[in-house]
């Protein structure tokens, strides 16, 4: 192990010569592959390549604070003592219905959440429909009371609608954007950048459940199965959070929150590590997943640390307030199976490390491409 | 989940590990053949539990690694074909070819589908009468016999358009390879316990002793591979070379005989070329003339493909066991998942890409 380290450092320091050619003993590695000509799609796989599009076509030209944040909704300050919190998500999930779920929930639900990890309380969202050409009027009703139930449950309104329809084969019954906004006091901080070497970290129930609810429901695989997605508003968890760890002076023991869907709790991980320039250790054995969700996962060949969840949230804790957080996410609908899975390091920066079952230690990568079908 | 966790329990693997500690007394290289098992190690992190005397090598036992590069290419010509729907094995669509990859041919408006199994794809054929449906079909023996099913499925339906792109490799011949080059390190070996599973370790037999070579055949949970890890090492240290099955819920001597019947009717042995080490003579299988009306290289003429790959590409001597990933200076510098140099870095199944996956590029201490 000693030797490999060695070497490899060595190597890694002497490989200024990024994107040149490699000399290997004199002649050429064959078969330099990119990807950069056309979209593929491992772009939207939520992984490395999905934030490489982002740093290299996005970024530059949009560039601004909020942005630059990297986190799953800017941040603005509009008010005095409160800033406003903006994101939206785009849904091309197949098949529309799934267990648990439907677009419309997961459309709701997924902007609700992503002004939820800012530590802000959602308050509008808007709905915009792409429809495909010959789409049954009552698919689209079913799915819009659903969008209906999932706001109601969350507390939020859909004040503003757009509707496209485009010709038969050029989408796949629908796909649904929803933008949403909410407002957080100035004296929360939470964010991709606030994890601190000390804090612990939490999830918030078993992870893996979306992402092979969807992959079974499409029905390609032969595989049949009782498990139900995880899609959920995680905003009254959330603030049942808030609300136990709210400091003396103002402010929240909660230092990062973020739902680990496209890419799951590695890919999340990895993204707070690196935002905030940490090491993260996590107990392999300590991270719960469904027994079903598991023997799925092995029968595919997938690790349910990469395979999305749409209810579910990561909690990075100063360490004086887990216990208490804890306590509250149990007794919350959404949280009852909450646990803590590992801890904040001064370092490797950047970098997540897992305790393996066997009891050895290995650094935990982002997911690098496309694993999985189109399943939000 | 049964037969999965009991076999990834920590005080089973940490008394083995150790019971591997008092018995070994000197260094010794141990191969293990096959990429899912190279991949367990790196995920589990067996091999830091292991004492340093104990070296694992990683073998060529992953399929979309040896697959040719002649063979992509071909691949690539029939997918980018109008018509054709080609279907594959996830892991194949990421292979390079020559200039492109199957990824690239979907980008371009070629019907790539990935498929979890061959008789998907007659499927997609009976479903499909007028189009052309190919299956990519590669492997070891693991595949063979699915792929051999998708044949003699598609001859009884009758369908007229179906074809597989077959290039089928075989362990044996390799172990044989390995051993019989100059160059080699390897002590002993731990047997794809999968393959095993299928035609039985009868065929290890002749190998263990013509080279004096111990031959463990061996699963793939972390205590499957410390209890072949051991008995290998006790072999070495006794100065034994023997056939022995660490892997007996899944593997008996003569192997599953009605999946070795189906391989025996609709394939044949022949020479195959591997990545990164060229042709080995008998170590594969092709389709027996009797079912040629369903060979895609004549069905869309593309036998005269050839291509040279570069004869000193290190994917070829980390597929043979001579050097490690992180010998290579453009291991997680220049090569990686999303721009991969080489085959071994392309499968999730391939040794650069499992020391990749698994932060193999940079110092891990608590």
């Amino acid at each position: 192990m000693n030797s490999i380290n060695k070497t490899t450092n060595k190597r890694i320091e002497n490989g200024s010569n990024r994107n040149q050619e490699v000399i290997v003993d004199g002649a050429v590695c064959p078969l330099p592959l990119t990807h950069t000509k056309k979209i593929v799609m491992g772009h939207g796989g939520g992984g490395k390549m999905s934030q490489d599009l982002i740093k290299v076509t996005f970024l530059p030209p949009f560039d601004n604070p909020a942005l630059r944040a990297g986190d799953d909704a800017g941040v603005v300050r509009t008010h005095a003592n409160r800033e406003t919190v903006i994101s939206t998500d785009s849904h091309v999930v197949w098949p529309l219905f799934f267990p648990g779920g439907d677009i419309g929930k997961l459309a709701v639900c997924g902007t609700v959440n992503d002004i939820a990890m800012m530590g802000a309380s959602p308050q509008y969202l808007t709905a915009g429909f792409i429809l495909e050409e010959g789409l049954e009027v009552d698919i689209l009703e079913r799915i819009v009371a659903s969008m209906k139930n999932s706001a109601s449950e969350a507390g939020v309104q859909i004040v503003s609608g757009d509707t496209k329809v485009v010709q038969q084969g050029k989408v796949d019954g629908m796909f649904i954007n929803t933008a949403g906004i909410g407002e957080r006091p100035v004296s929360i901080h939470i964010g991709g950048s606030q994890a601190k070497p000390g804090d612990l970290v939490i999830v918030s129930g078993t992870v893996g459940d979306h992402g092979i609810a969807v992959l079974c429901a499409r029905g390609d695989l032969g595989i049949e199965s009782d498990i139900t997605s995880d899609v959920a508003p995680l905003n009254g968890l959330v603030a049942a959070m808030l609300h136990a760890s709210y400091l003396p002076k103002g402010g929240t023991g909660i230092h990062v929150l973020r739902d680990p869907t496209r890419g799951g709790l590695a890919t999340s991980l990895n993204e707070i590590a690196a935002q905030s320039q940490v090491g993260i250790l996590i107990n392999e054995d300590a991270i719960p997943v469904q027994p079903a969700v598991m023997a799925a996962c092995e029968m595919l060949g997938f690790d349910p640390l990469y395979i999305a969840n749409e209810g579910k949230l990561i909690a990075i804790i100063a360490r004086e307030y887990a216990d208490l957080v804890l306590e509250v996410m149990r007794k919350t609908r959404y949280g009852e199976q909450s646990r803590i899975i590992g801890e904040v390091l001064g370092s490797p920066k950047g970098r997540v490390l897992m305790k393996t079952v066997i009891g050895s230690t290995r650094v935990v990568e982002v997911l690098s491409g496309e694993i999985l079908p189109r399943i939000c | 989940m049964k037969y999965v966790t009991e076999f990834r329990e920590a005080s089973l693997v940490q008394k083995t590990t150790q019971e591997i500690q008092r018995t070994v007394t000197q260094p010794w290289v141990l191969m293990e053949i096959c990429g899912g098992q190279t991949h367990a190690i790196m995920r589990y992190g067996l091999d830091q539990m292991l004492p340093s005397q104990v070296e694992l090598v990683h073998g060529p036992g992953c399929p979309v690694c040896v697959t040719s590069l002649e063979l992509i290419d071909k691949a690539l010509v029939i997918a980018s074909q109008p018509e054709v729907i080609f279907t594959s094995f996830g892991d194949m669509l990421r292979v390079p070819g020559t200039g492109q990859d199957l990824f690239s041919v979907r980008a371009n408006g070629g019907d790539v589908r990935v498929v979890y199994s061959p008789l998907d794809a007659v499927k997609i054929a009976q479903a499909n009468p007028n189009c052309q449906v190919v299956f990519f079909a590669i492997g070891f023996e693991t595949t063979a016999p699915a792929n051999a099913m998708s044949v003699i499925q598609a001859k009884s339906l009758g369908l007229t358009n179906f074809s597989i792109l077959a290039s089928h490799v075989c362990v044996p011949p390799a172990i044989r390879a390995i051993l019989g080059s100059p160059e080699n390190r390897v002590q002993a070996f731990l047997a794809a316990g999968h393959v095993c599973a299928v035609m039985g370790y009868w065929q290890y037999l002749s190998i263990s002793q013509e080279f004096n070579v111990p031959i463990v055949v061996t699963g793939f949970e972390p205590v499957d591979i410390a209890q072949g890890v051991l008995m290998a090492i006790r072999q070495l240290e006794q100065g034994r070379a023997e056939v022995e099955n660490a892997y007996p819920r899944a593997v008996t001597l003569e192997g599953n005989r009605p999946a070795q019947t189906i391989i025996d009717q609709v394939f044949m042995t022949c020479d195959q070329k591997w990545r990164g080490i060229g042709t080995i003579p008998a170590s594969g299988w092709c389709l027996k003339p009797e079912y040629s009306d369903f060979d895609a290289e004549t069905r869309f003429q593309v036998q005269s493909i050839q291509t040279e790959e570069s004869p000193v590409c290190i994917a070829g001597q980390i597929l043979q066991g001579l050097k490690k990933p992180v010998d290579c200076p453009a291991f997680a510098v220049v090569c990686n998942p999303e721009h991969p140099l080489g085959a071994t870095m392309v499968s999730s199944e391939g040794a650069c890409a499992a020391y990749y996956s698994y932060g193999r590029q940079e110092v891990v201490e608590i």
